[in-house]
């Protein structure tokens, strides 16, 4: 067990530095440091001297061990365009963007096994197919669009929820600015939530269905049915714990892009996160923020990922024999 | 003897199976029947479109704001789909809208799809480190989200392009940004397909008579792999068109100066609140029936090449 | 003959396909007593599994008993309601399957699955369920039943595999036990071990077996009687030394040529010309009549029905004339 969560951690070492080079290059050589530092009026020589100092002449491994050393201590420089420390912005940005997509996470996990779980032992019922159909709709649904027509249908028409911003919200004691708490801020949170949720919840659902229409089918549900198990215990003991096991691994991994598909639904919503805060960078490519973001989500990524890996390893039995041999 | 076996084999699959599964699926008729409509008249727009949306010379500011099959207050003009704050026609402005989503989508998968193809071709067939190398940043890129991937991309060139050169530039940026997010399933269904080829006799075969790697590769590993390759390039345009739309919804995508669908839902989006909800809803519908049809067909394909997955 | 346990009277399984309907199985009618071990045979596909299927009410769908009944004891049971026939299931009826690795559920301890088994249809605390698990599992052969109870089926061999899988079926002590193929997928020398404690097990408890098997030489060894299905029809049955000795249809004397016995060389071992034919694809009369060797033109013409051919003995051929005589 520890060998492999050893070996887990070493493997996710590895990819953060394998994409800390990446955004590296980016930092590097994409943007010019210099550039955010300095005004148009800066000339050649001291341009050229702050350089030296600042040590971009140094060979390319000493400056990439330095931005390392700097990343891990949460120093990503200054924004080109607001002029303030990348962490301080992202750090401030971050709260909005985690329960965006908490929330919305939860939600398409819930409502996405559980949908699941109906289409598949109601294979032919009427609500089923009408699940399913919807759900082919909503896989082929651009994120963007679904947002735009929820606005369009709760916002505008109907004016029942908010269309933009984050609503009221409330700074805890700790420094994370919550909407949770506030009338406003739970409204404002509705729309962008479904908008993000929906096609998690679809791939949840159809996953979900296949996997649980695999599992019926083997014969240890068989045999659970020939010795008079009740359906219940059948459908939610035995199929549905199965079921999990390669849903688990694959959900985990979505909670994942939720955080990064969030850069769509916070441009829709006007949400105030690390999303549209990225997205606005790309747009007048602020680097510093670019290569910020790239390994924020790297480290997200890696760290779920670990988290599946564990977890996978606590409900299958079967891995804590083989010693956790790597799955992929 | 060389190509009997691979082409006979297409041409079998194609002959009995898809072409039977086609004629019984309504969905993949309509859907296909819908796909053909919108990609005939994006291909087409120039001599379908009533106007050309973007000859100013042609456009009538008097004509901004008519709602759909109504004729204007001013003018007397009546447009099928209404017209935008400009005064260009919402119908030739989806026309012309559709025909660089295709475009792009399109172009973007077939870069995809040589990037993957060859590979998938090199890592199954070198194998070694060649392989070990590209599976494992196939991994990495395939555990993020490829419209993450494509930002980044998109954002790298534009910081390397002079920005005087990056609206001429940006539909060609989106096409390399959108296939080289895509690249990593090709070169996967490839990769395994062309190991279990290596091992055949015939490919043995081909090698003791001394025909070049190149042309085993191409002349009797890629013919086998084409039929997982089609589907996977079938869903992939629904995919890149849908991850175009985005992009330029976002605004980091096509100039406004040659809006796609994304881009006229983004403009359309502005005027939702004032009520002129056609600008909006004709472009989104257009784009929905085009990677929904796509889409469908892409499903219907897979089912038809493989009904054991069925 | 004394009252029987089991008896199916003219069954009839039906699979609506695309193409027409299949007839899996067309009447067949068979007893068995108490305490009584049947052999069931044919080749694959002949309708063996799906007879035990049947009487266990666990037929796949789209397929369904057309017509026919089954009795088990006073109680009909082809119509019973689900939530009853679920009762019977396990309670009065064990079924053995084929592949002892995959009909346990991989992720929960055999603990669990027996005490749930037990539990589901007798009245009995988990303390009392989980003492009488370690009795069974003692009683089936599992070394250090009380230890290795709280294992998963991973830690457990083949062989060992199928002794749970035949606690498991006797778990709430049925009186008939359905083994279907229950040594097929196990190592040759473990499967004699297997065949002998489930016959012990049965004959201690006074259970009726139905064994289903492709092996003329297990039934040869085990059954008291024995039944051979042709293309869902029932060939002919009778006591197992009647059949093998003086088999009364021509099959049956295919079949017999197949059992290798060191009695027997190698001349014996006669091959059936042909396969049986594909169920959409039965001939008129009697379905053997292609691959038979002494075909009648009444054989083509009219399908023969199950007679006395002995006591306790009957065959459907032609060739065993009304009075039971057989001309060959």
């Amino acid at each position: 067990m520890l060998a492999y969560i050893i070996r887990r951690i070493v493997q996710s070492v590895l990819v953060m530095l394998a994409v800390a080079l990446v955004s590296f290059a980016l930092f590097r050589y994409v943007g010019d440091p210099i550039y955010a530092m300095v005004g148009q009026e800066t000339s050649l020589e001291d341009r050229a001297a702050l350089r030296d100092s600042l040590g971009l002449n140094d060979p390319f491994v000493v400056q990439f061990a330095r931005f390392v050393g700097n990343a891990v201590q949460g120093e990503f420089g200054i924004s080109y365009r607001l002029q303030q420390p990348v962490m301080e912005l992202i750090l401030s940005r971050l709260p909005a963007t985690l329960e965006l997509a908490l929330i919305s996470g939860m939600a398409a996990f819930v409502f996405g096994v559980a949908a699941g779980v109906y289409t598949a032992l109601r294979r032919r019922g009427a609500l089923s197919t009408a699940i399913m159909t919807v759900s082919l709709i909503g896989v082929s649904l651009p994120t963007f669009l679904i947002g735009v027509l929820l606005i369009w249908v709760f916002a505008v028409e109907l004016q029942w929820l908010p269309s933009f911003g984050r609503g009221d919200t409330v700074t805890l004691p700790w420094g994370w600015e919550t909407g949770f708490l506030t009338q406003s801020g739970r409204a404002s949170l509705i729309l962008p939530a479904i908008t993000l949720g929906l096609y998690q919840m679809t791939l949840i659902m159809r996953l979900v269905r296949a996997e649980m229409l695999e599992v019926l089918r083997t014969d240890y549900i068989k045999f659970a049915r020939a010795r008079g198990l009740s359906n219940r215990a059948v459908h939610f003991g035995h199929a549905l714990k199965n079921t999990m096991v390669p849903v688990i691994t694959i959900t985990g991994l979505q909670l994942g892009s939720i955080i990064a598909f969030a850069i769509i639904t916070e441009t829709v919503f006007q949400w105030p996160g690390v999303g549209a805060l990225f997205i606005n960078s790309v747009r007048v490519v602020d680097v510093p923020v670019m290569s910020a973001y790239l390994v924020l989500i790297a480290l997200i990524f890696v760290v779920i990922n670990l988290i599946v890996d564990l977890l996978y390893y606590a409900v299958d039995p079967r891995l804590r024999v083989e010693r956790g041999g790597v799955r992929h | 003897m060389q190509d009997t076996k691979p082409r006979g084999r297409l041409f079998r699959i194609w002959d009995s199976d898809v072409a039977a599964s086609f004629r019984r699926s309504p969905v993949a008729i309509v859907s296909g029947l819908v796909a053909l409509v919108i990609v005939l008249a994006a291909v087409f727009a120039p001599w379908i479109a009533p106007t050309n949306p973007y000859d100013p010379s042609s456009l009538n500011l008097m004509d901004g704001f008519t709602p759909p099959m109504q004729p204007n207050a001013f003018t007397g003009n009546s447009y099928l789909m209404g017209t935008d704050n400009q005064g260009r026609d919402v119908f030739s402005t989806i026309l012309y809208g559709a025909r660089i989503s295709l475009f792009v989508g399109v172009s973007a998968v077939l870069l995809a799809m040589v990037l993957g193809i060859s590979a998938g071709l090199v890592a199954g067939y070198r194998g070694g480190w060649v392989d070990a190398v590209l599976m494992r940043v196939a991994d990495v890129q395939l555990s993020f989200p490829s419209i993450l991937i494509a930002l980044l991309i998109f954002g790298v060139a534009r910081g390397i392009i002079p920005p005087t050169q990056r609206e001429a530039m940006a539909i060609w940026v989106l096409i390399v940004a959108i296939g080289l997010s895509d690249w990593v399933q090709f070169a996967r269904v490839v990769r395994g397909a062309t190991m279990v080829e290596k091992g055949k006799e015939y490919v043995q075969a081909a090698r003791v008579i001394g025909v070049t790697p190149l042309r085993i590769l191409i002349r009797h590993i890629l013919p086998n792999v084409m039929g997982p390759v089609l589907v996977i390039a079938t869903i992939s345009v629904a995919l890149a068109i849908i991850a175009e739309a985005t992009l330029s919804f976002l605004g980091v995508g096509v100039p406004p100066t040659q809006p796609s669908l994304g881009t006229l839902i983004r403009i359309g989006q502005q005027f939702l609140f004032s009520g002129e909800w056609w600008i909006l809803l004709f472009p989104a519908v257009t784009l929905l029936a085009l990677a929904l049809s796509v889409n469908l067909l892409g499903d219907w394909l897979r089912d038809a090449l493989n009904p054991r997955l069925r | 003959m004394t009252k029987p346990l089991l008896s199916v009277r003219d069954l009839v399984v039906e699979f609506p396909t695309r193409r027409g309907t299949l007839r899996a199985l067309d009447g067949v009618s068979f007893d068995i007593a108490p305490g009584e071990v049947l052999g069931m045979v044919g080749e694959s596909g002949a309708g063996k599994s799906i007879t035990g299927a049947a009487i266990i009410g666990l037929i796949e769908p789209p397929g369904r008993i057309a017509s026919g009944e089954v009795w088990l004891g006073d109680t009909r049971i082809d119509q019973l309601s689900p939530e009853a026939m679920r009762r019977v299931r396990g309670r009065r009826i064990g079924m053995v399957f084929q592949d002892p690795l995959t009909s346990l559920n991989p992720l929960y301890t055999i603990a669990r699955q027996l005490t749930e088994t037990i539990r589901t249809h007798m009245d009995a605390s988990e303390g009392e369920a989980r003492a009488r698990a370690i009795a069974l599992l003692d009683r089936v052969g599992i070394p250090a039943a009380a230890r290795r109870i709280d294992d998963y089926p991973h830690h457990f061999s083949g062989g060992m595999r199928q002794r749970v899988v035949i606690a498991l079926a006797l778990a709430a002590e049925p009186e008939l036990v359905i083994a279907d193929e229950p040594t097929t997928a196990l190592d040759v020398s473990v499967q004699a071990q297997i065949i002998d404690v489930l016959k012990e097990i049965c004959a201690e408890r006074g259970a009726s077996v139905m064994l289903i098997t492709h092996d003329m030489g297990v039934i040869a060894e085990t059954a008291d009687r024995v039944a051979v299905l042709y293309a869902g029809r029932m060939a002919e049955i009778g006591p197992v030394r009647d059949v093998i000795l003086q088999p009364r249809h021509p099959y049956t004397a295919g079949l017999m040529g197949s059992i290798p016995t060191l009695e027997h060389a190698a001349d014996r071992l006669v091959q059936i010309p042909g396969a049986m034919p594909r169920l959409d694809a039965i001939p008129a009369g009697c379905a053997f009549n292609p691959r038979c060797t002494q075909v009648m033109d009444r054989c083509l013409r009219d399908r023969p029905a199950l007679r006395p051919v002995a006591p306790h003995h009957a065959s459907a051929c032609w060739l065993v004339d009304d009075k039971g005589a057989h001309h060959g």
